[in-house]
């Protein structure tokens, strides 16, 4: 009787804890599904009234009169992710190939912490830095160079901070993908008599070409959506940049900066979500893309 | 020398270069923080609430932000975790027939910690507004929840995964029910890495800015209910630098540096459990 009891209070337990699973599974599934109505339906209303190209390539920004132009920060945010990447991909293509092909366990036993502790630290940490740092260094030394004078608030500023960010994200990326390349292709080029680097050149590199690629998008979906940091930096002025120098004011930094008086403002929250509606879809289709190549490619091998 | 050898030695010393670059620019942040925080960091800081005239360079310190930042971090992680455990193991145990299934799952996970928190942020701030709330602990705990659940999911997931599934097969051949499999021994056997993961995501939410700025509002108090506005460190960095007032700016740099510390002693904790970890699993 009493082993009856046992084994029934154990099918219970099992079946609580199932049940207890399922229910976590399915609220993290409507996770993505409640994003996307909640965001849609709030900037709905702007949507209503202008269509979304307008809105999208007019730099008219005025919101007490209704006039909702992104323009200006779409711009921004471009500028300021693809400066950011420039810098950053060449940093991090080396940087993973020392690191994978060459390097000695030591030097990787120093640089995973190093690697660890950059991702991990707050985005707030890297504004403060920026401000402490490459904001002088900016307006004291880049600007007088160019033979133009900045505050250091600007578009480069943001990217610089930025595509320090970005590096050991794709960095721990590029890493992965290298040390996944079957060490056979190497030794077959290498035995062929290929030096190390054309063996890299030709056969690491050529097999890691998706992988490297999708990185890269990832690595610029996170610099699209970077927040805090960005906007210390970057300078926050409405206005089309037109040089590297100039102050932007990227999508989210907009958000950000003004969701205080969104409520008081009619449409203004429409707006701004609208714009966190901007954000989310280009970061989904810049990530799911990506994540398909990286999968794709493995199939093949 | 030929050309061949040129060129790749033209390589190895750009490569030595960047991942010098890399180094030194870490060295660098922790460098400036430290130099330009440390002189202005004292007990006062750590220990008191903002006094009248604070954010005029008057007597305080940003105790209300340091036990908001904890209140909240700590909250989301739990929460995380009460919901991202069961989840990942669901996943590794219950899911092992349904392989599509799962990769569609982590798939979904691993776009959602692509999401900026901003994003996140926003969409607290109209699910609050839909549910009448105020800014406060708890909508802010709940932002931080979703923000961090897909971490959190996929952190524990990567670790379960090294179970050797040897494991699972001769547990259920003992007669053990999924359930048991899955707490007793999954996770006892990867209780370490679990913990990395909790670690990794608390990181996460002590350290995220945008999303608890649109849902936790700002407070000189330190909040005594879950509906209260509630301060948090990374917010209190960024609102005391904006200030013209020099004393205060010079606050948040000593605020960085409670930050900086508190994310340093996390990676160094999460690093000794690695280390244990990998030292103590059994070897099949």
């Amino acid at each position: 009787m009493k082993f009856r009891a046992f084994e029934i209070s154990r099918k219970l337990r099992n079946s609580i804890h199932t049940g207890w699973m399922i229910a976590c599974l399915s609220v993290v599934l409507l996770i993505p599904l409640f994003l996307t109505a909640g965001l849609a339906i709030k900037s709905f209303p702007l949507l209503h009234q202008h269509p979304l190209l307008s809105l999208i390539f007019s730099s008219n920004w005025k919101p007490l009169s209704g006039e909702f132009g992104f323009y200006p920060f779409i711009v921004s945010s471009v500028w300021v992710t693809i400066f950011a990447l420039l810098i950053s991909i060449p940093i991090c293509l080396l940087t993973s190939i020392h690191l994978t092909q060459y390097a000695k366990k030591w030097v990787l036993k120093i640089m995973q912490p190093v690697i660890d502790i950059l991702a991990g630290i707050p985005s707030v940490i890297y504004g403060v830095w920026g401000i402490l740092v490459v904001i002088p260094f900016i307006s004291n030394h880049i600007a007088p160079m160019l033979g133009k004078s900045s505050s250091g608030y600007s578009i480069l500023a943001g990217a610089i901070v930025l595509s320090i960010m970005v590096i050991p994200f794709v960095l721990n990326i590029l890493i992965e993908l290298f040390n996944n390349i079957p060490v056979e292709l190497s030794e077959a080029s290498l035995s062929l008599g290929a030096t190390r680097w054309q063996t890299i050149k030709y056969v690491v590199l050529k097999k890691g070409l998706p992988g490297i690629i999708s990185s890269f998008g990832l690595g610029m979906s996170r610099a699209f959506g970077e927040t805090i940091a960005v906007l210390m930096v970057v300078g926050n002025v409405a206005k089309v940049p037109t040089g590297i120098l100039q102050p932007g004011y990227p999508l989210p930094a907009l958000i950000a900066n003004n969701y205080g008086e969104m409520m008081s403002i009619p449409q203004y929250d429409a707006a701004l979500m609208l714009s966190a509606f901007i954000l989310f879809v280009v970061v989904l289709f810049f990530n799911a893309g990506s994540r398909i190549l990286i999968i794709r490619s493995g199939k093949h091998n | 020398m030929n050309r061949r050898k040129a060129e790749e030695l033209f390589f190895r010393v750009l490569m030595f270069l960047s991942t010098t670059i890399i180094l030194l620019v870490l060295c660098h942040i922790i460098y400036s923080i430290l130099a330009a925080g440390l002189p202005h960091l004292n007990w006062d800081m750590v220990s008191k609430v903002p006094e009248g005239g604070y954010y005029f360079g008057k007597g305080g310190g940003i105790l209300n932000a340091i036990v908001g930042s904890l209140y909240v971090a700590v909250g989301a992680t739990s929460l995380a975790f009460a919901i991202g455990l069961p989840l990942a193991l669901f996943m590794n145990i219950h899911l092992t027939k349904w392989k599509k299934l799962v990769n569609g799952i982590r798939f979904l996970m691993d776009l959602l910690c692509g999401i900026p928190s901003i994003v996140y942020g926003a969409f607290g701030f109209t699910l609050m507004i839909f549910f009448g709330l105020r800014t406060s602990l708890l909508a802010g705990i709940i932002t931080v929840t979703v923000f961090i659940v897909p971490i959190m999911i996929r952190a524990i997931d990567e670790v379960l995964m090294t179970i050797p599934r040897g494991l699972f097969e001769s547990a259920l051949s003992l007669g053990s029910t999924k359930s048991e499999i899955s707490y007793r021994v999954f996770f006892k056997q990867s209780i370490a890495g679990i913990i990395t993961a909790m670690l990794l995501s608390f990181g996460r939410a002590i350290g995220d800015a945008a999303s608890v700025l649109l849902t936790t509002g700002y407070t000189d108090y330190i909040p005594t209910s879950l509906n209260q506005p509630t301060a948090t460190l990374p917010l209190a960095i960024f609102f005391q630098l904006s200030s013209p007032i020099l004393e205060v700016r010079q606050r948040a740099y000593a605020s960085a540096v409670i930050l900086i510390a508190i994310i340093l002693f996390i990676s160094l904790l999460a690093r000794i459990l690695t280390y244990s970890y990998k030292k103590n699993k059994i070897n099949y």
